[in-house]
């Protein structure tokens, strides 16, 4: 059931564009090698030289000038760094998707929060109810201060990161790129993905900025640092 | 949506587009001129765009190539549409999607009320999009007894306020804070839940407030409406970009999701994106990436709506397409950076251009799709002073004043175009009130102040800026009142670093707007 209702307009639309075209009949698929022909790709792959660490700076100063709270720890101090963010930020309840790593929520089990871990029976009405959510991630955009999360076990379904009010998501140092043509080839495109480069914001009243609108209005983000930057930020 | 009618003489002169009865331009635009509030925030809104956009630019060093790829992305794309509209389709279906065509307004609205209706529903939510304002939806929808909440907080604040947009990226640029306290106040109860008691006038008040009128919405509603930015041929993607999280809602949370997308929002690759998730957020919103970008192919078990139709939309943009010069527009992909830098839409708004589609982008795409059978549609091209400012700042380089003066000369010429997807035609304008309305309007368009028609007149040598040839009475006309730009060899850029060498030796690559 494809099509009902357009079956003769889909003849008339493709009728309609080959004439445009100047030609009757079907226009070849074009090889890879058209399209190289066609489309000059000689852009920036990337805008500058950075170190690792100078890139996960980059990251972290483009997520604050979007208003994202950024955090800096290492491995060992990720799960106390978590629990101390839910409890600033007064959370009763956080979710979780079924395949965050399991200590990342030690600390905070341990004060009291209740860790729900997400599952299909879970509506948007009892989302709505959850204070925190917590996720990984599948990669972070240094030039843009982007996070892409693909819904992969670490980070679960759409909604999961959309309703909840307070979002804290990991990142790991190896998931940082520099830009976009270093992003794309590592994601897999037909996977949900959701882009957030700092929490939700409009301008729409006098092109006054509002931070949090409809997504989570706050957007915590914890960067663990590699080992070989666990000296420059300790926990 | 093109009348079937051939010749422009036997047109009444009135209004067939979306917004039926509007007046032709150079009213509209008297109108709006009048009308200090607009004015005062249009202009607040395209200056401060457009300085923050030069800085955002200014970021990349590689801007010029991101936009020669841009165009050429497009244009490939166009030049083999009908190959990538099918593996589009192929690939949306492999996916668990349905993808239904729709020749124009009428057959697109039809479809999209009869998904509507099989769901059972009678509320649907809507994130902004231009194609369903173009076909006019949502009246379509409401007199199927269907209700369709727009759930961008200023298509929101137009919504309730029983308006209609003036600007593509900031819809209600034209109301102040004090004016959507009120219609917030006064009307957010009709509609759901009402304003919180007391609301004030500062923006984070309202926008919670919206937060809360529309949560409601998203978390109950399971139909959920929307067009897209980009489709992706080979995997059947479909991408969103947006700020507020409204988009997100509606894309994820209802069980039935129904996108209307023109057929020209086809890239034929998901590393394309790699182009146009540079440019458009720069250009558009000027920030280096949007708060919030969505993309799905098909359904996805477990995650977001169970079913998805995909409505691709023709609606005129086959007609453009066969119009070698003017298919260049159907690169846009609607950054609203021309209207910002655009000195008539700033002075008109964006009412005056009777579509969904204001200034420079309207002044062409409008004219292409309904055709210019009308006195307003007619009008459209000349909706310029054909500055080239629009050109400079195109992330995408549709050569627009090239497209308006193509235009102008089929109101006042004629000649073969395509309506409806036949071939026809189009007799002159001549001794007709649309020749009378275009005339106005271009008139309208360069009556201004003497400093700036200066630069107006310097825009470039090397497009064909000047009318290749003008029937005896319409030159007459404008020479009434001034005589024809002459264009110089030098280009504006090289005016404009002339003119600014003290203060400013580099305008950067997308700052003539600041010639003013
Ligand atoms: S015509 Fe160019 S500048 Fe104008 S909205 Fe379209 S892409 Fe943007």
């Amino acid at each position: 059931m494809t099509n009902t209702t357009g079956s003769s307009s889909r003849a008339e639309i493709l009728r309609r564009v080959r004439q445009a075209l100047g030609t009757t009949t079907a226009t070849a698929a074009p090889t890879p090698e058209d399209i190289a022909r066609d489309v000059p790709r000689d852009y920036a792959t990337t805008h500058a030289t950075r170190t690792p660490l100078q890139t996960a700076d980059l990251l972290a100063e483009h997520l604050a000038d979007y208003r994202a709270h950024v955090h800096r720890t290492d491995a060992a101090g990720l799960a106390a760094t978590i629990a101390r963010l839910l409890t600033e930020r007064g959370s009763r309840t956080a979710v979780v998707p079924a395949g965050l790593p399991g200590d990342w929520l030690t600390d905070a089990r341990a004060l009291d929060v209740d860790v729900v871990t997400d599952h299909p029976g879970l509506t948007p009405v009892e989302l709505d109810a959850v204070d925190s959510v917590v996720t990984g991630c599948a990669l972070a955009i240094a030039e843009t201060g982007t996070i892409v999360l693909d819904a992969s076990p670490d980070q679960g379904r759409r909604a999961l990161t959309l309703v909840p009010d307070h979002h804290i998501c990991v990142i790991r140092p190896e998931q940082i790129v520099e830009s976009l043509p270093q992003a794309l080839p590592r994601l897999t495109p037909t996977r949900p993905q959701t882009w957030i480069s700092g929490p939700s914001a409009t301008s729409d009243i006098e092109l006054d900025r509002v931070e949090g609108v409809h997504g989570p209005r706050t957007l915590e983000v914890v960067m663990v640092a590699s080992d070989a930057q666990v000296t420059d930020f300790p926990g | 949506m093109n009348p079937p009618s051939t010749s422009q003489e036997s047109q009444t002169g009135h209004g067939t587009g979306v917004f039926v009865g509007l007046p032709s331009f150079p009213v509209a635009a008297r109108e709006s001129t009048r009308d200090g509030q607009l004015r005062a925030n249009l202009r607040h809104a395209t200056h401060t765009i457009r300085a923050k956009r030069a800085v955002a630019i200014g970021e990349l060093s590689d801007w010029g190539e991101l936009r020669a790829a841009g165009a050429a992305i497009k244009d490939h794309t166009l030049a083999h549409l009908d190959h990538y509209l099918q593996q589009l389709e192929q690939a949306v279906t492999a996916a668990g999607g349905h993808v239904h065509w729709a020749a124009d307004a009428d057959e697109a609205n039809r479809i999209v009320t009869d998904l509507v209706h099989a769901t059972g529903e009678t509320e649907v939510v809507k994130v902004k999009s231009m194609a369903t304002q173009e076909i006019g939806l949502n009246e379509a929808l409401a007199a199927q007894g269907i209700r369709a909440y727009e759930t961008d907080l200023a298509e929101l604040i137009v919504q309730l306020g029983d308006d209609r947009p003036s600007h593509i990226l900031v819809p209600a640029i034209h109301k102040n804070r004090a004016e959507i306290r009120d219609i917030f106040r006064t009307q957010m109860a009709a509609w759901g839940r009402p304003a919180p008691q007391g609301l004030s006038d500062e923006p984070a008040a309202l926008a919670e407030a919206a937060r809360l009128h529309l949560r409601q919405k998203f978390l109950h509603t399971k139909v959920g409406i929307s067009g897209a930015n980009f489709m992706v041929a080979d995997t059947g993607t479909l991408v969103v970009l947006e700020s507020e999280g409204n988009g997100r809602m509606c894309l994820t949370l209802p069980e039935t999701l129904i996108s209307v997308v023109g057929i020209e929002k086809i890239v034929p690759t998901f590393r394309d994106l790699e182009v146009f998730l540079q440019t458009l957020p720069r250009s558009s919103t000027a920030e280096r990436m949007n708060p919030y970008t969505t993309m799905w192919t098909g359904t996805t078990d477990g995650d977001g709506p169970k079913t998805f139709h995909l409505v691709l939309l023709d609606n005129g943009r086959t007609d453009t397409l066969a119009d070698t010069v003017g298919r260049q527009a159907l690169r846009c992909i609607r950054c609203s950076a021309c209207l910002n830098v655009c000195p008539v839409y700033e002075r008109a708004g964006g009412h005056a251009y009777g579509s969904a589609y204001p200034g420079p982008i309207g002044a062409i795409l409008t004219p292409q799709l309904r055709g210019t059978a009308t006195e307003l549609d007619a009008s459209l091209p000349y909706a310029s002073s054909l500055c080239g400012a629009c050109y400079d700042v195109c992330p995408v380089a549709i050569d627009i004043p090239d497209i308006l003066v193509h235009l102008r000369q089929r109101v006042v010429q004629g000649g073969p175009v395509t309506q409806a997807g036949q071939r026809v035609t189009i007799k002159p304008a001549r001794g007709h009130t649309t020749e009378h309305a275009a005339i106005r309007a271009s008139r309208y368009a360069m009556g201004r102040p003497a400093a700036w028609a200066a630069a107006q007149r310097l825009a470039t040598g090397t497009r064909k800026l000047h009318p290749r040839s003008l029937p005896i009475r319409t030159a007459k006309a404008w020479t009434d009142t001034r005589t024809l730009p002459q264009v110089p060899d030098q280009t504006f850029r090289q005016w404009w670093k002339q003119h600014t060498k003290n203060t400013n030796p580099d305008p950067g690559s997308t700052t003539p707007g600041g010639a003013r």
